[in-house]
């Protein structure tokens, strides 16, 4: 079926704004839109950019707006989003160029709320032991892959830079449900103001736009849940 | 015009930040006197050691009431080479591994667990007990999302120790002066400018190259950098005519299913719903190594099994019941829904073997030495972890879940070395003009306006198509020698590839018709060592030649690139410390 792309394209060397140019692809209803995209770059246009890497949603780089939402290009098929595609970049990071945004602040987000495991007790010999239970507690967690759909998809964020925003939160609580770490302390300070878990108002725009499908208002509920109880009660719970 | 340049001086230089980098880089990190830096083409999460799925390998023996051993480990390892690996790497490979597991679990790696807390394990292809009696649990894992949570607990160590990182920054050439490494060259990605990195020692973890076929599991960025650049400069490449065929990616993506749904209980199917490998393999059956299953499949299609005729058999994991999949193969679960619109717990998978694993790269000895020919010369300062190099642990064929062992075992090594070589040795003097061969390589793919010129993406499709076809899992001298033709010619038409953007910022036309060359190295070096090995050895299966000949090809190939194009070969003993070789039968 022949599929049209509407992509946004702004290239800083030639370009004084943004603007969008169309496409015609010939695709499956079972291809991916990164696979319509690709065509193009290969075949039609060499110019145009994007980041892409694992293609089947796991490495985490091709979050974009696709007719207006925010996803992964390659876990996106044709068939759920028509023939008529819309292509945009992640809103409220810097353009690079076309698709590709500046995540500086991003990854200065994520760094910021420690992610690490915070443990100085010597190990022991083995492993140290978890519960299945325990290590349930954070499963959900675990799964981010950074991509930055649920950041970008959240007006908090958008309205302020300096707020962590949920990729960041929802990495803070992997190490803070986790039985074996020792930071969390630390790790909620930095979350305690308005900049951390306080400045998400519950939109839930972050949830819809997980590809991972975790549950990230749940996940910063949860951290919210912790600073106002502290840590220790809330993890042993 | 020299084109701008910035140099950096540093004391260690890793290439790559998948998890062989960054298993190096953590190490580095710990000698606070020593400046050392990551350069990676891709944000290093987002490298392929994330995609692996089923586990890492180590004998804890959590589970199996007869436990385990790391002599058991490296018989199967060495059984799953088809005897081609060194023993001497196994046995570090195979004695490290627990102490490796325990210390990822330090670090904070979310295993799954056992009901009483300890790490859990699983069945996969080829790891027995007792040399070999009965399918063993040993693959670690954490769910189906293990390469994930090693790269992010790796990302983790490095942020916390403060290693600094390059992103997105390509390695376009290493530095050589005589036999010892001074640096490496890279093109900054968002700027194009290009950066010269002035070093005691470098670290190439590149990953692989699947990319050279059609239907693989390998990320589009898998495209052998790192082994074709320095092949380029003199070292040699080995065991390139070993690639590994995993027997299950998705049918026509190659989206790999990992062995661990086999390991957990499913089997394989063709379309009289007969579970072929019990005829192939009685003892270990669905859950005998790669190379054997994958030929079984293959077999199998070429009788007619396939499932409506078609390209594909069954992964039939439906008896393992809906809990067992939403808990240890979730991910899984995930791909089939999103991309064949099937539900496992009720539905087979189709699948067909998929480019998988390069078990050949870039000789190195057991600390990640850069070795430049058959008697074990090292280059100075040169060193390769990871999928790029060959070691080599895996042989002929590599077992699941010894490549993210070997990434955390020989990563680890390589970093201890680096960091004590680059302690004692000094800089040296950069040669003259370091970046002039890769900048006019550059501006000769940007400014190719000749009207003839071809675009990357037909050369590629061309090579992948062809290797696809003759450089698979069954071939003949016939079909080598035709695709070593085509190869040949491809790399003619390639020198005058035409790329549509001229510009600097965020190339990636141009980055993709540099990838493109290094393919066609990788490539032109498969062919040439499948075409000369007249055997059949693990994954390297020559129809015209069946048998393993243990009298004539008991040895590792070292192909060179020499200038008129030709690729020579030397030989290099293999290392035999424990097992004789024999009949390899599951
Ligand atoms: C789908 C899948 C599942 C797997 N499952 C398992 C499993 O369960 N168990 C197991 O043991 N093995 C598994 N494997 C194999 C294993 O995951 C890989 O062999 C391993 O992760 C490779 O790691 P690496 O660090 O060598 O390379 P990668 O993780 O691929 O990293 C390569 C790095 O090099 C960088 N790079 C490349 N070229 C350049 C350049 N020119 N300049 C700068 N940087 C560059 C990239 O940016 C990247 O950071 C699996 C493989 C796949 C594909
Ligand atoms: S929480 Fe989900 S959407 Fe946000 S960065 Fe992680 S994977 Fe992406
Ligand atoms: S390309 Fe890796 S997540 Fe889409």
């Amino acid at each position: 079926m022949k599929v049209r792309f509407d992509i946004k394209r702004y290239n800083p060397e030639v370009d004084e704004h943004p603007h969008f140019e169309k496409y015609d692809v010939e695709l499956e209803e079972t291809d991916r839109v990164l696979d319509g995209l690709n065509e193009i770059r290969w075949r039609i246009d060499g110019t145009f950019a994007l980041r892409r890497s694992c293609e089947h949603g796991i490495c985490g780089s091709d979050a974009m707006r696709i007719n207006g939402t925010n996803r992964l290009a390659c876990k996106t098929l044709i068939k759920d989003v028509g023939e008529d595609v819309r292509v945009e970049p992640l809103i409220g990071f810097p353009v690079v160029k076309d698709l590709v945004v500046d995540q500086e602040r991003f990854f200065a987000h994520y760094r910021s709320v420690l992610p690490f495991l915070i443990n100085d007790e010597p190990p022991p010999a083995r492993e140290r032991l978890q519960s299945p239970k325990e290590r349930a507690r954070f499963d959900d967690t675990t799964k981010c892959i950074l991509c930055g759909a649920c950041t970008t998809a959240c007006p908090s964020a958008w309205a302020d830079e300096k707020f962590v925003g949920p990729a960041a939160i929802v990495q803070a609580h992997r190490f803070i449900f986790d039985s074996r770490d020792r930071g969390s302390a630390e790790r909620l300070a930095r979350l305690s103001g308005r900049n951390g878990a306080w400045g998400c108002r519950t939109i839930f725009n972050c949830t819809r736009a997980c590809p991972r499908g975790i549950e990230v208002t749940k996940a910063i509920a949860e951290v919210k849940r912790s600073l106002i109880m502290g840590s220790s009660e809330e993890r042993s719970s | 015009m020299r084109p701008r340049i910035e140099l950096h001086e540093r004391d260690a230089i890793v290439v790559g930040g998948g998890g062989a980098g960054l298993a190096a880089a953590g190490y580095l990190a710990k000698h606070q006197n020593l400046q050392t830096a990551v350069i990676s083409k891709l944000y290093p999460t987002r490298s392929h050691t994330g995609t692996a799925q089923g586990g890492i390998g180590a004998s804890l023996g959590n589970i199996d009431p007869e436990g385990d051993s790391w002599e058991w480990h490296m018989f199967d390892t060495v059984k799953g080479g088809d005897y081609l690996a060194d023993q001497d790497g196994v046995e570090v490979l195979c004695r490290e591994a627990v102490e490796m597991v325990y210390e990822l679990e330090h670090m904070g790696l979310p295993f799954s667990r056992t009901p009483d807390g300890r790490i859990a394990q699983r069945r996969f292809g080829g790891h027995t007990r007792d040399f070999g009696e009965a399918p063993v649990r040993r693959s670690c894992y954490a769910a189906d999302r293990t390469g994930h949570m090693i790269l992010q607990t790796f990302y983790q160590q490095c942020i916390k120790h403060n290693v600094e990182f390059y992103d997105e920054y390509l390695a376009v050439d290493v530095i050589m002066d005589g036999g010892r490494c001074r640096g490496v060259l890279a093109l900054e990605i968002h700027s194009g400018d290009l950066h010269l990195f002035h070093a005691k020692a470098v670290l190439f973890a590149t990953g692989g190259f699947g990319r050279m076929f059609e239907i693989t599991s390998n990320a589009v960025t898998l495209t052998g950098d790192g082994p074709a650049l320095l092949w380029r400069r003199g070292v040699p490449l080995q065991d390139m005519e070993f690639f590994q065929f995993h027997p299950t990616g998705i049918y026509k993506l190659g989206i790999l299913i990992t062995e661990g749904v086999r390991g957990e209980g499913g089997v394989l199917r063709n379309n009289e719903g007969e579970r072929f490998m019990e005829r192939y393999a009685p003892n270990m059956k669905d859950l005998a190594s790669r190379d054997v299953v994958a030929r079984a499949i293959h077999s199998e299609l070429r009788a007619g099994r396939g499932i409506d005729g078609k390209g594909y058999v069954n992964l039939d994991a439906t008896n393992l019941g809906a809990e067992i999949i939403e808990k240890r193969l979730p991910d899984i679960a995930d791909f089939t829904r999103t991309y064949l619109g099937i539900d496992p717990v009720t539905v087979p998978i189709p699948v067909q073997p998929t480019a998988h694993y390069a078990m050949g790269g870039i000789p190195t000895d057991l600390h990640g030495r850069v070795l430049l020919d058959a008697k074990g010369s090292v280059a100075e300062g040169l060193y390769a972890a990871g999928e790029c190099a060959c070691v080599s642990v895996h042989g002929a064929n590599r077992l699941g879940t010894n490549s993210l062992l070997d990434l955390v075992v020989f990563g680890r090594r390589a970093g201890l070395h680096m960091a004590q070589y680059a302690a004692g040795a000094d800089i040296g003097d950069l040669p003259p003009e370091p970046e002039a061969e890769a900048a006019a390589l550059l501006s000769r793919i940007r400014n190719n306006n000749k009207g003839g010129g071809e675009r990357a993406a037909t050369i590629r499709d061309e090579m992948q198509a062809i290797m696809t076809k003759d450089v698979s899992v069954f071939r003949t001298a016939e079909q080598l020698g035709e695709a070593r033709a085509k190869i040949s010619e491809l790399r003619v038409r390639y020198k005058d590839v035409r790329i549509d953007d001229k510009g600097k910022i965020f190339n990636l036309d141009l980055m993709e018709a540099f990838e493109l060359g290094c393919l066609l190295d990788c490539a032109h070096a498969t062919v040439s060592s499948a075409e000369n090995r007249t055997e059949s050895r693990g994954a390297h299966y020559r129809e015209d030649y069946p048998d393993r000949d243990d009298n004539e090809w008991l040895k590792h190939t070292l192909a060179y690139l020499k200038a008129d194009d030709r690729v020579e070969f030397d030989y290099k003993p293999v290392s035999i410390t424990r097992f004789e070789p024999k009949e390899r039968v599951y």
